[in-house]
């Protein structure tokens, strides 16, 4: 089969393409999956606690985005179930039986949570504080537990482990041996560091536009506050996880390391480049720091450090100035916002107060941007660090990838249907914030959201008692439209 | 070489998932069916009401099934679901194609607030749903028919568009929009919309008629295309299809005779789609793909196979309390979509204006549990201060 795969010579480019754009928007949506609970239930926590009505409005708010990210966030995970299969036969095929075990643990997390995603959502109004609050537990517990099944999955293509091939046929596997290969520690912590500073950054960005604005009341202050405190808490150890993960791929993939840090031959005072792009060999516009490599690799500037050219060039990762200059953007995003959140944590040590400056307010306004920007540029790196390999050092990413011929039509829908869905996800929620600004009380009761039980009407043994009449329903007219 | 009983084990739990697949997710395709054929606006609002209220708390649930169908498939079956997704690449795109209309059309129409921007969400929603099912057909049409080659060179369109996979996937429509009318039937008269009632009751019963005859179109092409699996069917197979077709001539009969008895309708109408389901799985065994790729072959090391049976077990270890406490929730009706933030809004306002008075607030529901909490704690804290400061004397 791997000899056929070579014979037809399949373009892996727009399947690699396909699947880095759906990864690439889909990460965006685990993040929230992930994160935005927990940050939901420290503002609902903080508002049972205190009796603190507008840390109480705030959680409610943020529940119904919730819900409506981890609906299109379901939808775009599908899609990368079925491209597992649709992009990378050779891939599934052979190894299917190793890389499964990890996506059927997900499967279970992400049951759980769809599940209490519902009773969260819904519970406001009629469960006690607590046990709302309670229920909220189970998304916070799935979020962190699924987050590293899938990530497990990834993690054993980078550092594959647990089974046994002979003549190329897996003939063993053990499941715990590829759940926990030597990356996942590393690859989850940092995923999970990322989701809870994206999800943080994000929604502290949209409350700081909202305070440079001048709507600087405790809602709006406090909207800022916690999410960032969570993420700016984490921001430093985020750094320091960086670090520790990049002497651990310079070790264990040292290929993808020379990459990130052009590095093209094994050498001692191997320097640290900062930015530069590298054209036929020669780095241009970057500056280095002497053997500040060696150091950031092994604490001495005489650490050798592996250059690519200790595999041949068939086998070295494509496109080293794209790699290495995420790798710097993702680096600098971190420092930027260990920064910003070290200067309000340094306002709040000797002032007890928010610091609300526009100087601190417009840096933070674009925060959440840029720590997407940071967690999309990390994914490039240890994405396109890992070609050609799709399984390193055991499977080809030309073996993989699919012979059926449509590829680049499939390419295409996607992109077209990811950007009108990017629009209409940011779109849902700033919608909901202008109406909840402009609207009365008694229209948002008819809120709808797309998760939970029926409208009361639903309920009710009578025709009479049915749904809130505020709102034309979705459903009418469907057809008229086509 | 004969199948492993792990394979077999993990073979029977595929089956069982594709058939819940085809009982929960199969009634919310068939729901946007019936949205798509409930004409204009005015004449549809009621039973697109309907729809959408049964559909709604349900349909994110309902979809995970599939998603652990795929994920059974390339663990258990890893030769075959590269095989498949090889050779059917075009049908399977389609059907994801669909999933995504439809689950974001889903997701955004109710949070869309102008009326043309829902018609639109709407409409891929309803829509969506008619080209999901058709192409998921194809596919197993595709497959019954034994058209995929173990290791298929790229994508072969003969594969799914025999007349086989064609009537199989016009199978799968019809049978998602009967097991849905039948549903509907009973979640109208449980809200008791007599008129709905009988509306959904002429639905069921045409496409149930529809379904029987598509079916047994099928089953009579089966006997030239797939050879094999007819004779099985015709054979070890054939008491799950008579099980089937009495299934489905009651559901009918009760339905002529309006007697909607809530339990034995629906459990009719499941028993008349799952066992055919059961009886595809039976016809094939044991073949992956009917007599060229065997169930032996196909199947992943044994250690992967018992993975998937532990996680199996956990699924129902922990999904099943889980549903369980939804359900009750939903049942005391304390889950409620309803809610109002107007005390919240008050409460921030008059925050605002006397700044001293936090604690003024008043909780947000369950006033009298709360006090009483309140309360208890603040009895604990006094006793155990009374308490610490007698230690220390």
């Amino acid at each position: 089969m791997g000899a056929m795969a070579h014979v037809l010579a399949v373009n892996p480019v727009p399947a690699r393409s396909q699947m880095g754009s759906s990864l690439g928007f889909h990460i965006i949506l685990a993040c929230f999956g992930i994160a935005f609970a927990a940050i939901c239930m420290i503002a609902e926590w903080i508002g049972i606690k205190r009796g603190d009505a507008a840390a109480l409005l705030l959680a409610r708010r943020w529940s119904k985005v919730m819900a409506v990210l981890v609906a299109v966030g379901a939808v775009s995970g599908t899609v990368l179930s079925y491209e597992m299969g649709l992009l990378w036969p050779g891939l599934m095929g052979r190894f299917g039986a190793a890389i499964g075990f990890p996506f059927s643990m997900e499967g279970i997390f992400f049951f759980l949570e769809a599940i209490f995603v519902g009773v969260y959502l819904y519970g406001w109004q009629r469960l006690p504080p607590w046990v709302h609050w309670w229920s909220g537990m189970p998304i916070v517990v799935a979020g962190i537990l699924g987050a590293l099944s899938v990530v497990a999955a990834n993690s054993w293509m980078n550092s594959p482990a647990g089974y046994t091939l002979s003549h190329g046929k897996l003939t063993s596997v053990d499941p715990w041996s590829v759940f926990f290969n030597p990356s996942t520690p590393y690859e989850t912590a940092h995923m999970v560091l990322a989701a809870y500073m994206v999800t943080g950054f994000v929604i502290a960005g949209v409350y700081a536009v909202g305070l440079l604005r001048g709507r600087r009341d405790r809602y709006h202050r406090l909207g800022f506050a916690i999410p960032f405190t969570v993420a700016g808490i984490l921001a430093p150890l985020q750094v320091l996880m960086g670090d520790i993960i990049a002497r651990f791929i310079a070790s264990n993939q040292p290929v993808k390391f020379a990459a990130m840090e052009y590095v093209s031959k094994t050498t001692r005072d191997a320097p640290e480049w900062i930015g530069g792009i590298l054209i036929n060999g020669h780095v241009y516009f970057g500056a280095a720091i002497p053997a500040f490599d060696s150091i950031l690799v092994g604490f001495s500037p005489h650490t050798r450090v592996v250059g690519w050219d200790s595999v041949p060039a068939a086998y070295r990762p494509p496109l080293p100035t794209l790699i290495h200059l995420s790798f710097d953007l993702m680096v600098g995003i971190g420092f930027f916002l260990f920064a910003l959140a070290a200067w309000q944590g340094w306002w709040w040590w000797f002032h007890r107060r928010l610091l609300l400056t526009p100087w601190f307010l417009v840096p933070s306004a674009v925060s959440g941007v840029a720590a997407v920007a940071a967690m999309e540029a990390g994914w490039v790196v240890t994405e396109v660090g890992r070609q050609p390999w799709i399984v390193y050092h055991v499977l080809l990413v030309s073996n993989a990838v699919t012979s059926a011929s449509g590829v680049p039509v499939t390419l295409a829908v996607i992109l077209v249907l990811y950007a009108i869905l990017t629009v209409v996800s940011i779109g849902v929620p700033m919608n909901m914030s202008r109406r909840w600004r402009l609207e009365t009380p008694a229209e948002e009761e008819a809120e709808q959201v797309p998760y939970g039980p029926p409208p009361p009407g639903a309920w009710a043994s009578s025709a009479g008692l049915s749904a809130p009449p505020a709102v034309p329903r979705a459903s009418s007219g469907g057809p008229e439209a086509q | 070489m004969s199948p492993s009983p792990e394979a077999i084990a993990v073979a029977a739990i595929l089956v069982v998932v594709i058939a819940a697949y085809a009982l929960f997710g199969g009634a919310d395709f068939g729901g946007g069916i019936w949205d798509l054929l409930a004409g204009g606006a005015g004449r549809g609002a009621a039973p697109r009401e309907l729809i959408d209220e049964s559909i709604t708390p349900v349909w994110e649930g309902n979809h995970v099934w599939l998603v652990f169908i795929l994920v059974l498939t390339w663990t258990a079956f890893p030769a075959a679901f590269a095989a498949i997704f090889t050779a059917l690449f075009v049908p399977l795109s389609l059907s994801v194609l669909g999933i995504v209309l439809r689950g974001s059309g889903f997701a955004f129409r109710h949070t869309a607030q102008r009326l043309q921007m829902r018609q639109l969400t709407g409409a891929v929603f309803a829509a969506a749903s008619l080209i999901t099912p058709f192409f998921m057909g194809t596919v197993v049409g595709a497959i019954v028919t034994g058209r995929v080659p173990v290791r298929p060179a790229g994508n072969i369109l003969s594969a799914w568009t025999s007349p086989t996979a064609i009537l199989t996937g016009f199978l799968f429509v019809a049978a998602c929009a009967y097991i849905s009318a039948v549903y509907l039937v009973l979640e109208a008269r449980q809200r008791g919309h007599q008129d709905l009632t009988r509306y959904f009751s002429r639905r069921a019963t045409a496409a149930g008629v529809l379904t029987g005859g598509l079916a047994g179109g099928t089953f009579a092409e089966l006997s030239t295309s797939a050879p094999y699996v007819f004779h099985r069917l015709t054979g070890i197979a054939l008491p799950l299809v008579a099980i089937s077709i009495a299934a489905g001539i009651a559901v009918l009969g009760m339905l002529w005779l309006r007697w909607y008895h809530a339990v034995l309708l629906r459990a009719m109408a499941a028993i008349a789609v799952a066992t055919v389901v059961f009886g595809w799985g039976l016809a094939q065994y044991p073949y992956l793909v009917p007599t060229s790729l065997p169930l032996a072959a196909g199947s992943a090391p044994t250690a992967a196979l018992v993975a998937e049976f532990v996680v199996a077990g956990l699924a129902v270890l922990l999904v099943a309390p889980a549903f369980a406490f939804l359900y009750i929730l939903q049942q005391r009706r304390m889950l409620t979509a309803a809610e109002s933030d107007a005390d919240l809004r008050l409460a921030t306002q008059l925050e605002q204006a006397p700044p001293s008075q936090p604690a003024a607030v008043p909780p947000p529901a369950g006033t009298a549990k709360t006090t009483a909490l309140v309360l208890a704690i603040v009895a604990i804290k006094v006793i155990r201060d009374a308490l610490s400061r007698s230690h220390r004397r």
